[in-house]
C-alpha cells in the first residue's frame, strides 16, 4: 500500500480534483448567471429598487433580519414580508420603531424620508417576486 | 523553536486570545438580547452586537492562521523569516484596525459610517460577516499581501515541505476569496450568490487546508511520526475537501433565487462535505497510535485530538443535518443554522488555533511544555469549553425544532416573534451555556499565569509511586 499509493499521487489527485471542479464551478456559474435575471425579474429593478437595497444595506437590516434564509435569526423575514404585510403597514411599522415595549426586541428607527420609504417597500416588493424554488414554506418565512 | 525569527508569532498568539475574549462578550450580550430585548437599546442595537460577536471571530482567527504561518513557515523551510520586522509592524496594523472597527460599530451609527468611509462610492457594507467599512477591507488586503510577501519569500529561500506548500498555498487563497467582498452586485441574487464565494469558500475550502496544515504539523512534532505518511494523508484530505465542497456550495443556492439544478447538485455535492472531517478523525488517532515519542504538552494532544472531532461534530453531523435539500427547506435561516455555525466555527477553527497556540506558546515562552498544574488548568479550559459549546448547539438545534414544527411544516403557521417566544427556554439554556463557555474561557487563560516549566524528573516519580 505504501509503495503503490504514492505521496506524488495523493498530491495529483489534490490538484487535478481542485483544477477539474473549479473549472465545473465556473462552467456552471456562468451559466446562472445567464438565468438569474429571468428568474429574479432584473428587468424590473427601477431606480426605487435600487436605492432601496442601498438602504437595506447601508442599514444592516440583515444584522437582525434574514433575506431569503441568509442573515441573522433574530427578527422576521423580509423578502416576502411585502407579501405578508403589505406596503401601508411596511411604512407605518418602520415609523412607528422602537416599539419600547419592556423586555420585547427592539428594532431602531433610521429616521427615513417618505421618499425613502417608498425606495424601502419598491425594494421589498421586488424581492417578493423572486423565484426562489417556493421557499419559504408558508407566508409566515 | 528553532529560529528566532519564529518568537514574532507571540504577540500574534496573545492578541488572538485577547480578542476571542471580547467575542464571547459580545456573544453573551447578544444571547441576553435574545432574551430580554431592550437590554441595551439603542445604545447598542441586537445587529451591533451581532457584528461585533461575529467580526471578533473572524479577525482572531485571521490572527491565529497569521500567528502560526509566522511560526510554521520558518521551522519548516528550516531558516528564518524573510522579514520578522515586516511581520511585527503588521501586527500592529492589523490590530489597530481591527480594534477602531469595533469603536467605530459601538459609537458610529451604522449608516453614517457607512456615509463617511466612502460607502456609496464602492459599496461593501451590509452583508454578513464582511460588515467592515471599505478602509478596514483595504486595511485587511494590505495585511494579507504582507503576509503573503513574507512567507513565500521564506518558502522560497527555505526547504519546500508539503506542509509548507499547502500553508502557504491555502493562505494565497484565503486572501484572494476575500476579494469577492469588493464585489457587492445591485442584483440581490447575484450578491448572494457571490457572498458564498468568501463565506462558503473560507470555511468549507480554503480554511480546511490551514486546519489540515495545522493539524499535520502539530502531529509530526509531537508524535514523531514520519512526515511522507502525514504528507500523504494531508493531501489526500484536502482532495476531498475540494472535490466536495466545489460544487457542495450549491447547498447555499436552494432557495436563493438560483436554478433549480442547483437542488441535486447541491445536495450529491455536500453530502459528500463530512468525508474530509472523518478522515480527519482517522487521520489524527493513527498517528497517535503509531506514535514514537511521548511529548509532554498532553494539553496540545488534547486540543489536536478534539479538534477534528468537534469539527466532525458541527461541520459534519451538524452540517449535514441541514445540507439536503429537502430538509433545509424547513431548516433555512432558522437557529439550525446558527447551531451548526456555532459547533463548526469552534470545533473546527476556533479549536485549531487553540491547538496551535497550545503546541506554540510554551516553546515561544521557552520551554517544551508547561508545568503539569498549569496543563491541568488548560484541560480544564479544555473540558468546560467544549461541553459549554454543545450545550449551545443542542439548545439552539432545540429553537430550531420549535421553528420547524410551529412556523414552518405547521397547517396553521404561527408568527415568527411568536414562536420565538415559544422557543424562549430553548434562548435561557443557550444564555446559561455561553456564561459556562466563558468560565471555561477563563479557566483556559489561567493556565497562562501558572508559572514553570514541565518537570519531567517529579512528574516520573509521581507517575512510578501512582
Ligand atoms: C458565550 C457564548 C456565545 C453566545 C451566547 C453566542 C451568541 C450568539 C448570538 C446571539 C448570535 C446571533 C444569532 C442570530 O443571528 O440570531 C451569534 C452568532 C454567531 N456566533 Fe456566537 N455566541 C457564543 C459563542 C460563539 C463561539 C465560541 C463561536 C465560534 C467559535 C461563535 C460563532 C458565531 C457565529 C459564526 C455566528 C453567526 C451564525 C450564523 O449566522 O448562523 N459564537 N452568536
Ligand atoms: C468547519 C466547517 C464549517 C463551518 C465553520 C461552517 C459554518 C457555517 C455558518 C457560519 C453558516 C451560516 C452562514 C450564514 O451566516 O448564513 C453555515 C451555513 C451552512 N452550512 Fe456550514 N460550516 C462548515 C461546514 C459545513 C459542512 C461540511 C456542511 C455540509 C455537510 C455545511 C452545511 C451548511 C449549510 C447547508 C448551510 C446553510 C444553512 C441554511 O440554509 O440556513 N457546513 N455554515
Ligand atoms: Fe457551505
Amino acid at each position: 500500500m505504501q509503495q503503490v499509493f504514492t505521496k506524488a499521487m495523493a498530491r495529483n489527485i489534490f490538484l487535478g480534483g481542485a483544477v477539474f471542479f473549479l473549472a465545473i464551478y465556473l462552467a456552471l456559474s456562468y451559466d446562472t448567471w445567464q438565468r438569474i435575471p429571468e428568474r429574479d425579474h432584473a428587468d424590473k429593478m427601477t431606480s426605487a429598487v435600487l436605492r432601496g437595497k442601498y438602504l437595506l444595506d447601508s442599514n444592516d437590516c440583515i444584522g437582525c433580519h434574514t433575506v431569503n434564509g441568509e442573515g441573522a435569526y433574530f427578527a422576521p423575514e423580509l423578502a416576502n414580508v411585502y407579501k405578508r404585510r403589505g406596503p401601508v403597514f411596511i411604512k407605518a411599522w418602520i415609523e412607528a420603531q422602537p416599539t419600547g415595549v419592556p423586555g420585547r426586541r427592539q428594532m431602531p428607527n433610521f429616521h427615513f424620508t417618505q421618499n425613502q420609504l417608498d425606495d424601502l417597500v419598491a425594494y421589498l416588493q421586488w424581492l417578493s417576486n423572486i423565484d426562489t424554488n417556493n421557499w419559504p414554506p408558508n407566508i409566515q418565512g | 523553536m528553532k529560529y528566532q525569527s519564529q518568537k514574532v508569532a507571540k504577540p500574534y498568539f496573545i492578541a488572538a486570545l485577547a480578542l476571542f475574549v471580547g467575542q464571547i462578550v459580545f456573544g453573551l450580550i447578544a444571547g441576553l438580547q435574545y432574551l430580554h430585548g431592550t437590554f441595551l437599546f439603542p445604545e447598542l442595537p441586537f445587529d451591533v452586537t451581532r457584528m461585533s460577536h461575529t467580526n471578533l471571530l473572524i479577525v482572531w482567527l485571521l490572527m491565529t492562521f497569521m500567528g502560526a504561518a509566522y511560526f510554521i513557515v520558518p521551522e519548516e523551510a528550516q531558516t528564518e523569516l524573510y522579514s520578522p520586522r515586516l511581520a511585527l509592524v503588521t501586527f500592529w496594523v492589523f490590530l489597530i484596525a481591527a480594534a477602531l472597527t469595533i469603536v467605530a460599530y459601538l459609537f458610529v451609527d451604522y449608516a453614517h459610517l457607512a456615509a463617511i468611509t466612502g460607502n456609496a462610492i464602492l459599496p461593501t457594507m451590509g452583508r454578513g460577516y464582511l460588515e467592515q467599512p471599505l478602509p478596514t477591507k483595504i486595511g485587511i488586503v494590505l495585511v494579507a499581501l504582507s503576509l503573503l510577501f513574507n512567507v513565500t519569500m521564506t518558502l522560497i529561500k527555505g526547504r519546500k515541505t508539503s506542509i509548507n506548500l499547502i500553508l502557504v498555498g491555502s493562505l494565497w487563497g484565503l486572501a484572494l476569496l476575500f476579494l469577492p467582498a469588493f464585489y457587492f452586485p445591485h442584483d440581490t441574487v447575484k450578491a448572494s450568490y457571490a457572498w458564498w464565494w468568501v463565506v462558503h469558500g473560507w470555511v468549507e475550502g480554503d480554511w480546511e487546508l490551514i486546519l489540515g496544515a495545522l493539524l499535520g504539523f502539530i502531529l509530526i512534532k509531537m508524535t514523531g511520526v514520519d512526515r511522507e505518511i502525514v504528507e500523504k494523508w494531508l493531501y489526500i484530505i484536502v482532495a476531498m475537501t475540494l472535490i466536495s465542497g466545489l460544487i457542495g456550495i450549491g447547498h447555499h443556492y436552494y432557495y436563493t433565487g438560483a436554478p433549480s439544478y442547483w437542488i441535486w447538485l447541491g445536495s450529491i455535492f455536500s453530502a459528500l462535505e463530512p468525508i474530509p472531517f472523518i478522515l480527519l478523525i482517522a487521520f489524527s488517532f493513527k498517528m497517535l497510535l503509531q506514535r514514537r515519542r511521548e511529548h509532554p504538552n498532553k494539553a496540545a494532544m488534547l486540543w489536536a485530538l478534539g479538534t477534528p472531532i468537534m469539527a466532525f461534530l458541527g461541520a459534519g453531523l451538524w452540517g449535514f443535518m441541514i445540507t439536503l435539500a429537502p430538509a433545509q427547506y424547513y431548516m433555512h435561516g432558522t437557529n439550525f443554522t446558527a447551531a451548526h455555525g456555532h459547533l463548526a466555527f469552534f470545533g473546527a477553527y476556533a479549536m485549531i488555533s487553540l491547538a496551535i497556540i497550545s503546541y506554540a506558546m510554551p516553546l515561544l515562552r521557552g520551554r517544551t511544555a508547561n508545568s503539569a498544574a498549569a496543563q491541568r488548568w488548560e484541560i480544564a479550559g479544555f473540558w468546560i469549553m467544549v461541553l459549554s459549546m454543545l450545550g449551545i448547539a443542542l439548545a439552539l438545534t432545540g429553537a430550531g425544532i420549535v421553528t420547524v414544527i410551529l412556523q414552518r411544516a405547521a397547517d396553521d403557521p404561527m408568527p415568527f416573534m411568536q414562536v420565538q417566544d415559544k422557543a424562549r427556554v430553548f434562548f435561557w439554556v443557550r444564555e446559561f451555556a455561553g456564561v459556562g463557555f466563558f468560565i471555561g474561557l477563563l479557566v483556559y487563560l489561567r493556565s497562562f499565569f501558572i508559572a514553570g516549566e514541565y518537570e519531567y524528573a517529579s512528574e516520573m516519580k509521581q507517575a512510578l509511586a501512582a
